[in-house]
């Protein structure tokens, strides 16, 4: 085999897979943020050094296959319970590094007892928390985020505030919690807003590292399949009705841990 | 295909694994990335690397390939 | 050594303090639970105690969260406890199908109390079902211990431990506000495990390892096939390994009662009784409800003209012991749902069953 032309003057790497992304093909569609966020997880995981003393925590949906795509160790938990089981874990183990990936489904849903409960005891944490509108793996039925006028397949004529209630923004409401040290909401549709949503990551990371309560990221994603999009236009669509009504930005952060 | 001139980096995009999401396409300020046609064993005509003599090794395309698929050099 | 050498003290206990003891000895330092009747001393033991031996105790915000915490503490390779009564261990299904399906160990007592629903306070035995059958959803089995008095809360919580972690499954210790509540003389064995089980499987971080995963879902061919098998072979080996039962005074016995926990304990009281007016009673006290001594059933069936079965229900253990025997027509049931059967009512029906006039 030859050798790639310009192999000779541009031998310098500036960007391949972070270690901690398992060399795999994913199963995520087209266009699906999933692999993105991934992406920022194992590169954040990387730059801490945190690979051989972090468990993960796997919630239910598509987001339950991270053991396949994420170098380390990772429990699966039962829908929502992932904060619950990173509870466990990381009481059990308070050295290690441990972070939660959960849907909006998950999260916003059927697990907000586990996660409110979590942040309110500053549980020393880490959340990823991916907001697609929508139940991505079965079959695109309405989720707590799912946008007012949203056709989905159990909102067939849209979403309705007088039966199914508002999209929920997870990411203030956990902010106004006391034992939450950091909240954030980022999308990564654009080169800006994926470097930006690094430096999200990176500061929960370090809100753990530095022992200072529970810190959760909100990716603002696309879900093109079940929105029945092309994968560009999704992404307009995080950057137009859904950035609006779930503005990006840092909603809590903590300077001092309140617990020496 | 001999060395770019004007290039200062090049990337490569992993045909099997791309999905032809075209995320890279707009992503890339140089406009460097254009779909191709061959159907790779996925089933996806994967994004091929169009113009190599523009990329500035910037790495915004593969930061923003959900698949991970493209490899940067400088 | 000198401590082990002295001679064990005698004290008043109560079974709830008893499984607390158990546990602290046995090197459980992790428990999470959630407040109910008739079972609270156990939490407020636990939050007493853990944190000065470097332990974990956490009240968590729902038992649905409790048994999560357990699933990420077994996880992490520790033994978890944390105990509850039958509302909350409803709430716990989820999460125990899930560690019965992950192959995760720990230890749940169930001080039961009266249902359905919320039913009442009063010791009950109407969580057999529940108990033995898996009580979640997909088919699996728990290690089910029986205690009857506080020695044996405290005997059978140290074992509970050992057979979780030996097997990989959770195990239940199933008692009632009679055991629970009820203070007794205890003497505090030391602990003596059969065997220390390594965890290689636990999630430590991949330092020097490959990286593993703690899982219940297997959606590649065939997967969950061969996984319920090899499910089913583990609870195969505990039915022919583990099962346990106690004999009380069965020599001679025509008649033979069949009783687990508070419900064997008043029973013993009335065969003595009994036996002094000249009645060949006895009992077979099941202590494992699952296994279920089958075979001990089978061959007492033969030996007896009747068996005489006790629950504080109306009737569900009764169904282990048709399965057991096919000799039917041998089978009395005696059910008392969410009260305890008394001596005199227990002698009575011994009476009757033997013939004699009441």
């Amino acid at each position: 085999m030859s050798a790639p032309p310009g192999k000779a003057r541009f031998s310098k790497a500036v960007y391949a897979r972070p270690r901690s992304l398992v060399d795999v093909k994913s199963h995520f569609c087209p266009g699906c943020h999933h692999g993105t966020i991934h992406k920022i997880v194992a590169e954040c995981i990387d730059r801490y050094g945190l690979r051989e003393k972090t468990i993960g925590v796997a919630c239910v949906g598509c987001s339950v296959f991270l053991y396949d795509y994420i170098d380390v160790d990772v429990v699966e938990s039962p829908h929502g319970r992932a904060p619950a089981v990173a509870t466990g874990v990381k009481r059990a183990q308070p050295d290690k590094f441990v972070f939660t990936y959960q849907g909006d489904g998950d999260l916003a849903a059927i697990g907000t007892s586990e996660i409110i409960h979590a942040a309110n005891r500053g549980e020393n944490l880490s959340v990823i928390f991916v907001n697609n509108t929508t139940y991505g793996m079965t079959g695109g039925q309405m989720a707590p985020t799912t946008m007012l006028g949203q056709k989905t397949s159990t909102t067939p004529y849209g979403r309705d505030f007088r039966g199914d209630g508002y999209p929920i923004r997870m990411a203030e409401l956990l902010a106004g919690l006391e034992g939450t040290a950091y909240s954030a909401r980022v999308a990564v549709s654009t080169p800006a807003q994926i470097r930006k949503s690094k430096e999200a990551v990176r500061k929960a990371f370090e809100m753990q590292i530095n022992g200072m309560g529970l810190s959760i990221v909100e990716f603002l994603s696309t879900c093109p399949t079940n929105w029945g999009m092309k994968p560009l236009d999704a992404q307009k669509r995080v950057l137009g009705e859904m950035s609006e009504y779930f503005p990006l930005g840092v909603f809590k952060e903590r300077v001092q841990a309140d617990f020496a | 295909m001999g060395d770019s001139v004007t290039a200062t980096g090049r990337i490569e995009i992993d045909f099997e694994r791309c999905k032809a999401c075209e995320l890279c396409v707009p992503a890339c300020p140089k406009v460097c990335i254009g779909m191709g046609t061959a159907i790779n064993r996925q089933g996806y005509a994967s994004a091929v690397f169009e113009r190599p003599d523009d990329c500035t090794g910037c790495a915004i395309c593969a930061e923003t390939c959900p698949d991970a698929c493209i490899l940067v050099w400088r | 050594m000198s401590a082990l050498a002295a001679p064990p003290s005698k004290r008043l206990l109560k079974g709830n303090e008893a499984i607390c003891l158990g546990a602290v000895a046995a090197g459980c330092r992790h428990y999470y639970g959630y407040p109910i009747t008739p079972q609270n001393d156990i939490p407020e033991y636990m939050a007493a105690h853990l944190p000065a031996l470097g332990g974990t105790f956490l009240q968590a915000e729902s038992e649905v969260a409790t048994i999560n915490m357990m699933l990420g503490t077994s996880a992490s390779g520790k033994r978890v406890m944390t105990s509850s009564s039958g509302p909350g261990i409803s709430l716990m299904q989820e999460g125990l199908s899930y560690m019965a399906g992950s192959e995760l160990p720990a230890v749940i007592v169930n001080i039961s109390r009266s249902g359905p629903g919320l039913g009442g306070i009063a010791p009950s035995q109407g969580d057999y079902f529940q108990a033995v059958k898996g009580g979640g959803h997909g088919g699996y089995r728990l290690i089910v211990l029986a205690p009857h008095s506080v020695q044996e809360m405290y005997a059978l919580t140290m074992l509970a431990f050992d057979l979780a972690d030996k097997y990989r499954t959770p195990a239940m210790i199933l008692g009632d506000a009679i055991v629970g509540q009820m203070k007794e003389p205890f003497v505090a064995s030391p602990y003596d495990p059969a065997s220390t089980v390594e965890k290689p499987w636990a999630l430590t971080g991949c330092a020097g390892r490959e990286r593993l995963n703690v899982k219940s879902l297997h959606l590649k061919d065939n997967e969950i096939e061969v996984h319920n098998w090899r499910l089913h072979e583990k609870y195969e080996r505990i039915r022919k390994d583990e099962t346990r039962a106690e004999p009380y005074m069965l020599d001679g016995a025509t008649i033979a009662i069949v009783a687990f926990g508070t419900a064997a304990r008043v029973g013993k009281t009335a065969i003595q009784w009994a036996r002094k007016e000249g009645i060949a009673a006895g009992m077979l006290r099941p202590i494992t409800l699952f296994p279920f001594p089958r075979r001990e059933v089978f061959e007492l069936a033969r030996k007896v003209d009747v068996l005489l079965v006790i629950e504080m229900n109306t009737g569900q253990m009764v169904e282990d012991v048709r399965q057991s025997t096919p000799l039917h027509d041998r089978i009395a049931f005696l059910g008392k749902p969410c009260a305890m059967p008394t001596p005199e009512e227990i002698l009575e029906r011994i009476r009757l069953l033997a013939g004699r006039k009441v």
